[in-house]
């Protein structure tokens, strides 16, 4: 029964492919199953804007979107229903074609990545050996639709927002590699299925999720802060600042165009949410071993939902970055912390296991933050000001 | 240490995220059509003109109390131009009784109107003051948005119970102007009939019946 529960989608797609002849079993479920994450992520997406609407008023103190259903429940149908409707103006002087085909690429691509996520046990939609690179090249075409969507639509307004945004997200790519790359170290594959199975381990009961080891620990706040920043959330949402730049490389998309932009900023970020999940919270493994009992999709949809609940809980405190801020902090702490944490990493895997292992891990990495919050982020003093010609 | 002053604002926002669900004096709005607060005294949005009705509260003589007089001042000072001024071509007795031209056509179009303040500041009338309602939304943008004399018109007593400070600043001003306009009139008149008084006393009867006509002429 437990059993069935756990693999209940894989049993409906086997139950359902079982009434096609051989030939085509293979294609139709492909087809299925991206028609279902077609379907389930915008979903979620629907359910996290929801989410983000209602937590956002709570926590400035107000009600939020309450009038449309009970609760303001249907929202999300509101808000979609109105940008279907809405008038699809392309300027003209655009770029037509690339003005088209932006957004297009960036919801493609952003579901692409979602080909190899595992998404329950035995429910990976490609188990790829080198699923971590593929997901990463995918992530990283993101970019190239934002340049095309500022560029194509001739705005200053546009253009500004994309070279901002092609700026960071290059920026931020390299620490979000970097410190993935602590976890193919030690489980020795980019597989994500692999990457999940080594995690799915319990010790009297508690999980072997990377999360709760030093340089796990270290990597997911860096992957973290570097998937922020590769999503465009806030506090890194400068490609987009609505009240600088007028929503940055957006600006001159309406209509469906724009929905399609939100759709994947959201898809995004729940993708990223669902790396992070597989990397260092042990995908769609339990928490605890008392609860493996509970189906792993409902782990694993579980945990992204909760990186949204961070991401929504995080816009809610901080203010947007500088520009200047946000490149010192991509290059002079983030980088050099996730190549330390590739030495931590590689000290850990190689010392013998014990709680030797846990206190250098632990003291190098405490003492160098420590030292780079101290001398990195040191907040420079400025004299009067000097003159050395005119005076 | 680096990232302590994220968690301080991380625990804020949880603070008021969750204080949200238990006390009602944290919310800081009410929900609109349903509750409303009482607008403070100085709201203002579009201008309206203001008239003097005999009978308060029946709107019956909303175009002869009207005090505007068609000077044009607001329209020439409007920075967006929204006011629009034709002046009538016969007159009518104002407020003082003095014989003024008044306002064939005033319109405002409050889709373009920005709520400055100007027309009211520079009016010597005291004819054109600002409203507080503000639920004017329709589905016309055009003629809809464009108020005319009859929409604009509102009564002094509207006034008192939108601006109470105000208003009665104004009516004290124009009871003083009023008392002084009488007074000038009654010293006037006065003066006149001493002057006919001391014509009429050498001449005989009938030429005190040319005075008389020369009122009527006034």
């Amino acid at each position: 029964m437990i059993e069935q529960a756990d693999q209940i989608f894989v049993h409906l797609l086997h139950w359902l492919l079982g009434f096609l002849p051989v030939g085509i079993q293979g294609y139709v479920g492909v087809l299925l199953c991206v028609a279902t994450i077609i379907v389930t992520f915008p979903a979620l997406f629907a359910i996290a804007v929801l989410m983000e609407r209602k937590g956002l008023g709570r926590m400035q103190n107000r009600l939020g979107p309450n009038r449309v259903g009970p609760f303001g429940l249907f929202q999300p149908v509101a808000d979609g229903l109105k940008s279907l409707t809405k008038e699809d103006i392309v300027p003209l002087s655009a770029d037509a074609v690339v003005h088209f085909l932006a957004p297009v690429f960036l919801v493609v691509v952003v579901f692409m990545g979602y080909a190899v996520l595992p998404m329950g046990r035995n429910m990976t939609l490609v188990s790829m050996d080198s699923g971590l690179l593929f997901y990463f090249a995918m992530g990283a075409s993101t970019e190239l639709s934002v340049f095309m969507a500022g560029w194509s639509s001739r705005n200053k307004y546009s253009l500004l927002g994309a070279m901002r945004a092609v700026a960071q997200m290059i920026s931020y790519e390299v620490p979000l590699l970097m410190s993935s790359l602590a976890v193919v170290m030690m489980t020795g594959s980019l597989n994500l299925n692999k990457i999940v199975e080594a995690q799915n381990q319990y010790t009297y009961g508690l999980p072997h999720w990377y999360i709760f080891t030093p340089w796990g620990f270290a990597g997911f706040v860096l992957y973290a802060i570097a998937g922020t920043a590769e999503t465009n959330r806030s506090p890194f949402d400068l490609p987009e600042g609505e009240s600088e730049l007028v929503a940055g490389y957006f600006t001159e998309y309406s209509g469906f165009k724009f929905a399609l932009f939100f759709l994947g900023e959201y898809v995004g970020m729940l993708s990223i949410s669902g790396l992070g999940s597989t990397l260092f919270l042990g995908g769609w493994s339990a928490p605890f071993a008392f609860l493996t009992w509970v189906p792993s999709w409902i782990w694993f949809f579980g945990k992204v939902m909760l990186s949204m609940c961070v991401f929504i809980w995080v816009r809610g405190t901080l203010p947007r970055l500088r520009q200047d801020q946000l490149m010192n902090f991509a290059w002079k702490f983030v980088l050099p912390l996730t190549l330390l944490n590739l030495m931590v990493a590689a000290t850990w895997r190689f010392m013998p296991e014990g709680w030797l292992r846990w206190v250098v891990c632990s003291a190098i990495l405490v003492g160098v933050y420590t030292l780079m919050a101290r001398v990195g982020m040191r907040r420079e003093h400025f004299g009067p000001r000097s003159y050395r010609y005119a005076e | 240490m680096l990232g302590e002053g994220i968690l301080k604002g991380l625990a804020e926002t949880a603070r008021n995220f969750a204080g949200s669900f238990v006390s009602a004096e944290r919310m800081t709005t009410v929900q609109y059509p349903e509750e409303r607060i009482a607008p403070i005294e100085q709201t203002r949005d579009f201008p309206f003109l203001v008239y003097d009705s005999k009978n308060p509260g029946d709107g019956a003589d909303w175009e002869a109390g009207l005090r505007c007089v068609a000077c044009q001042i607001c329209e020439k000072e409007c920075p967006p131009k929204c006011i629009y001024i034709e002046k009538s071509t016969d007159k009518k007795p104002d407020a003082l009784g003095k014989m003024q031209i008044y306002p064939a056509r005033f319109d405002i179009d409050i889709s373009v109107c920005m709520s400055c303040q100007i027309c009211v500041e520079v009016c010597p009338f005291e004819a054109i003051k600002m409203d507080t309602e503000f639920e004017l939304s329709t589905t016309d943008r055009f003629g809809g948005l464009l108020y005319d004399k009859k929409e604009l018109a509102k009564s002094n007593e509207h006034f008192h119970k939108i601006h109470p400070t105000e208003a009665a600043e104004v009516d004290a001003r124009l009871a003083e102007e009023k008392a002084k306009s009488d007074a000038k009139i009654k010293a006037a008149a006065a003066a006149a009939a001493a002057k006919a008084a001391a014509a009429a006393q050498p001449a005989a009867a009938p030429l005190a019946a040319k005075p008389a006509e020369g009122e009527s002429k006034a």
